[in-house]
């Protein structure tokens, strides 16, 4: 011991400060780097993510998180434009839009403006682009006989394989029409589970009837079967027949749920002892898309490569007028993708999240509560921009109100709250008023939101704006903008309701209501604590019912729920997808839909039966307006708030453009990669003087120690 | 000490049984096989069938603990606890809720989890034994007392401020390392660095205070006079003989916590981003995935029976008075 006191510890004491002069040499080091070298030879996108998909698989995944990748990687027929505003549908693997056929129920030809009652059935003929292939994948790759490779595997082979890029070949194949037709068997298979089938029951024919048939059949048994409404007319143009007509058919064939599947690939995926290493279909896809998934590790990384086989598509020429003059035009007529590789890593935390943003290596970032003081200030207006720290780094804010709808709802079943009478009508208006949201989204979301005046998020068919968009049950028109009413007009509701100053003439005490949520944590007190506020400017006494998430949901589907908070995020841009959550054979107690609050009105039920199959004309822009007035005036949602989305992006990220429909924006996107370096390099200079620092104080602490043991073992016995 | 062995194997039997029932009773009595299909199938048009379906594809179709309609043994073999536990105690686990081989995942994520605690165990033994040796050398000085205010003040921080203000200090203000991340094989050191000298700080507090009590009891016992009046310098009286004759309290500690080593730090791993078995239990509770809590219980109940047995096993290494009968 007295030998490493005397030799080894002034070693080890001189090391840091070694460290920290070697570095103080090389001021061009960046230690901090968290990605290797190689990927600076390629234009590499830096992405996050903080929950691990649960699906990859096309007929399953339906998540926003989920979507990010598979968007990417799978392509359905259609696709939104990236620039036009309002979103619109265009081609993406087929050549046209669908040709729509409507026939009647002996399944003759209609003309295309035949009456709705008419239309027995709608067709949706798709041609497809010739030429499109797959990504490279070991499912198609094939022997030299032509036989498939690794559609015979041994439990011999199998046992050494680890991940999908174990198999030494890889094939690729035209895209074929059969292919979409086979993706459509799949959502009908009960194995696959897929959120959508339920509902495709009620339009894709005879998908009900495929389902019960494949029930007990392997996955694989679709192919040889047979879907009345899912037909291949030869290789390249396939047909769906849906009941009636569903004019929003379109948008679900923008959605991933509608891409094509090959064959092979679950024949491949299907074979004893793949699942074992968790190579399936639903961790490693297969697509036609911009890009492949190249490596799938859902708890550290997953990264997206260049598809080498991606058919010809070029960025959009055509946007909103602004568009050439934000740049957004610029790479018009070029080839996408722009981008070579996309690696998303895992980030559960904030700190370290928002850390690397700043550092530079995510080029994009969202704005959580913790930093969005450092990230965003209020100017002199009243609006929101961008900090003079966030400025100095040119980072770039974007904001979008996104397509959702937050709201609380009123259980229309229950005996105070609900109903149609005059005084639980009034009850609900006066809350309606006495409920701030603008307050709300103040105090609780940094003024990240838009107050909601209506069923439809801003972006939407039907959307009023100015005057008369505003709910005159809850604001008065003034100064140019919506003015909540004074509490005054809500007491006085109150009064008309029979409850006078909140006071329950039942019970001479104050009128008390339920809310019944899933806040249970600390964090989601002091939103419980205003909301109690809330009512209390009525006298009303709001007793809070929070419980888990599975009890909550029990208490919805039997209606024991007083007072809820709920909200719907746009499935795709129709009014149809707002409203439905409000039409009454959706109601979530008798029927087990997807209106939570069992809001059931004759006449808003005519009105939403003829507003759905109607395209986007002024005759249905006028019934939206008369369906939004009817439940202003009912008030069975206490109209909340539509979230306003905030990103930042540094600035060597181009084309960027908020598209709250289009998920497949990756392929659009423009990386600077020699800016970026350069602004990596200028932020992340090693700091060693500390370093220097620690070595001189440890050696200060340590000499007197050291000098005090010298002492004591040369110390003569007296 | 084979018999022993065998012994405290059997033992354990009837002891995970009853932890795989505790586990299957406080889940559902928490969540029920429809929750459970609800939370897997998402928030968006879930109905009664695509339910039902969730429920027969998954095997949560069959009643929980005793099946009436079936006929004899198999009102015992067709439920759900039993079809789902029995294969626990081959280390079958399954397939998750979410469609993913649970012993894949474990397979793949205990190393990471490994790559940082085996060394925060290493490295923190050794600074941890060193300081307190130092602590005992200097015993009865203003270091010692020092150094004792310095441990209680360093095991009063919580160990989410040493992640976080490690973070800040060494990743963001000085750029030594990254902030979070990791790499396969030797690439992961520049990662493992920060989260690694972390561990070993927030433990020094505790671990000093502990393993000083033990040297200080050790000290003062009458072989230790001996050595001195021997002639021993007092380097010498603790390396060799002080630290030796502590070392079955030491190994009663560390021994224990070695197979349990790779479950990984949930706080760790989730603010340095490391891909470990960290989370993996609180994301299957969160989840509602009763195949992975099961299957990550169980593993747990075994290696802590395990890390027992290794500690008795390795009384008798270190103490050749104590034997295994």
């Amino acid at each position: 011991m007295s030998s490493f006191l005397s030799m080894k510890m002034p070693i080890l004491l001189v090391l840091p400060v070694l460290l920290a002069s070697l570095l103080a040499c090389q001021p061009d080091t960046v230690l901090n780097n968290p990605y290797t070298d190689a990927d600076s030879q390629q234009t590499v996108l830096y992405q996050s993510f903080s929950e691990r998909p649960k699906h990859l698989d096309p007929a399953m995944a339906y998540s926003e998180n989920e979507y990010a990748f598979i968007a990417q990687i799978y392509e359905p027929p259609l696709q939104y434009h990236y620039l036009k505003r309002p979103y619109q549908i265009i081609p993406l693997t087929s050549t046209n839009l669908p040709e729509v056929v409507y026939r009647d129920d002996k399944g003759q030809a209609l003309p295309s403006d035949a009456e709705p009652a008419r239309i027995a059935f709608t067709d949706y003929i798709i041609t497809l682009q010739p030429g499109i292939r797959y990504q490279p994948h070991a499912a198609l790759a094939k022997t030299e006989q032509g036989g498939y490779r690794y559609h015979h595997l041994d439990a011999q082979a199998i046992a050494p394989l680890k991940t999908l890029n174990d198999f030494a070949s890889t094939g690729t194949r035209e895209l074929l029409a059969e292919d979409y037709v086979y993706q459509i068997k799949r959502l009908a298979h009960p194995k696959n589970q897929s959120p959508i089938a339920e509902i495709m029951k009620n339009y894709i024919v005879g998908f009900a009837d495929f389902a019960k048939q494949a029930k007990d059949l392997p996955k694989t048994a679709i192919k040889g079967m047979s879907l009345a409404g899912a037909v291949a007319v030869n290789d390249h143009q396939y047909r769906i027949r849906i009941n009636g007509k569903y004019p929003q058919f379109i948008y679900w064939l923008a959605m991933p749920f509608f891409s094509p599947m090959p064959w092979e690939a679950e024949v491949f995926y299907n074979q004893l002892g793949l699942s074992d290493k968790n190579i399936t279909l639903d961790w490693y896809p297969i697509g036609t898309g911009a890009y492949y998934l190249a490596e799938n590790n859902p708890n550290r990384r997953m990264i997206l490569q260049k598809n080498p086989y991606y058919h010809p598509e070029t960025y959009p020429s055509e946007g909103e007028p602004e568009d050439r003059a934000n740049g957004l035009l610029k790479d018009a007529g070029k080839t996408l993708p722009f981008i070579d590789k996309v690696v998303f890593t895992l980030e559960k935390e904030t700190i370290p999240y928002w850390t690397k943003f700043l550092q530079g290596y995510y080029d994009a970032s969202g704005i959580a509560s913790d930093n969005f003081d450092q990230a965003i200030q209020f100017t002199g207006t009243g609006g929101l921009a961008l900090t003079e720290s966030m400025q100095a780094k040119g980072i770039q804010l974007q904001t979008a109100v996104q397509t959702s709808s937050f709201y609380l709802g009123f259980n229309m079943l229950d005996p105070l709250l609900g109903g149609t009478t005059e005084a639980a009508r009034k009850l609900r208006q006066a809350i309606a008023i006495a409920i701030d949201e603008e307050e709300f989204i103040a105090i609780f979301m940094n003024g990240r939101g838009v107050a909601a005046q209506g069923v439809l998020p801003p972006g939407i068919f039907g959307f009023a704006e100015g005057q008369p968009g505003i709910n005159p049950t809850v604001y008065d028109w003034q100064a140019d903008k919506a003015q909540r009413k004074d509490i005054e007009v809500a007491k006085q509701l109150m009064a008309e309701a029979g409850y006078t100053n909140g006071i329950d003439p039942k019970t001479h005490g104050p009128l008390i209501v339920y809310f019944d949520t899933t806040a249970t944590s600390v964090e989601d007190k002091p939103r419980m604590t205003w909301y109690r506020k809330q009512f209390e400017k009525l006298g009303i006494q709001l007793v809070i019912r929070a419980t888990d998430y599975n009890r909550f949901q029990e208490k919805m589907r039997a209606g024991n729920a007083q007072i809820f908070a709920w909200g719907w995020n746009a499935d795709y841009p129709d009014p149809e997808n707002f409203f439905f959550l409000l039409y009454g054979p959706n109601g979530k107690v008798k029927y087990g839909g997807e209106n939570a609050g069992n809001y059931q009105n004759p006449a808003f039920d005519r009105l939403f039966e003829q507003m759905r199959n109607m395209d986007n004309t002024p005759e249905r822009y006028q019934i939206i307006q008369q369906m939004q007035a009817i439940v202003r005036q009912d008030a069975p949602w206490l109209f909340g708030l539509h979230p306003k989305q905030f990103s930042l992006f540094h600035s060597w990220f181009g084309n960027l453009k908020a598209n709250l429909m289009a998920n497949n924006e990756l392929k659009y996107r423009r990386i600077d990669t020699a800016a970026r370096a350069d602004k990596r390099q200028q932020w992340n200079r090693p700091v060693v003087w500390p370093l220097l620092l620690a070595g001189v104080l440890l050696v200060l602490l340590i000499l007197p120690a050291y000098q005090a043991y010298r002492k004591r073992t040369q110390q003569t016995l007296s | 000490m084979i018999a022993y062995i065998i012994r405290r194997a059997l033992y354990a039997v009837p002891l995970l049984i009853g932890v795989n029932i505790l586990t299957f009773v406080l889940f559902f009595i928490v969540n029920s096989p429809d929750d459970m299909a609800r939370l897997q199938l998402g928030q968006k048009h879930v109905t009664e069938q695509a339910i039902t379906n969730w429920k027969q594809q998954h095997g949560y179709d069959l009643p929980l603990l005793w099946n009436d309609q079936a006929q004899s043994g198999q009102q015992l073999t067709e439920t759900i606890f039993y079809q789902k536990s029995v294969g626990l105690f081959w280390f079958h686990f399954g397939i998750s809720d979410s469609g993913r081989n649970i012993s894949a995942d474990i397979r793949e994520r205990a190393w990471p989890s490994l790559a940082v605690a085996l060394p925060s165990l290493a490295v923190g033994l050794w600074v941890d034994i060193a300081f307190a040796l130092l602590m005992v050398l200097f015993r009865n000085t203003y270091l010692e007392f020092g150094g004792l205010v310095i441990c209680v003040i360093l095991m009063s921080v919580s160990s989410l401020f040493y992640i976080i203000g490690g973070q800040f200090i060494i990743a963001k203000l000085m750029c030594l390392v990254p902030i979070s991340g990791y790499e396969e094989g030797f690439a992961a050191i520049k990662f493992l660095l920060l989260p690694v000298a972390i561990g070993v700080f927030a433990g020094i507090g505790s671990g000093v205070r502990w393993y000083r009590t033990l040297f200080l009891e050790e000290a003062s016992k009458d072989y230790v006079r001996t050595a001195r009046a021997k002639g021993l310098t007092e380097t010498q009286v603790l390396f060799r003989h002080v630290l030796k004759n502590a070392m079955i309290p030491i190994l009663t500690g560390v021994v224990v916590v070695l197979p349990t080593l790779f479950m990984g730090s949930l706080i760790m791993e989730s603010f340095f981003s490391i891909p470990g078995l960290g989370s993996y239990t609180i994301d299957a509770i969160n989840n509602q995935d009763f195949a992975i809590v099961r299957a990550m219980v169980f593993l747990g109940s075994v290696l802590y029976v395990f890390g027992l047995l290794l500690t008795d096993i390795s009384y008798t290494l270190v103490d050749p008075r104590v034997r295994l009968s």
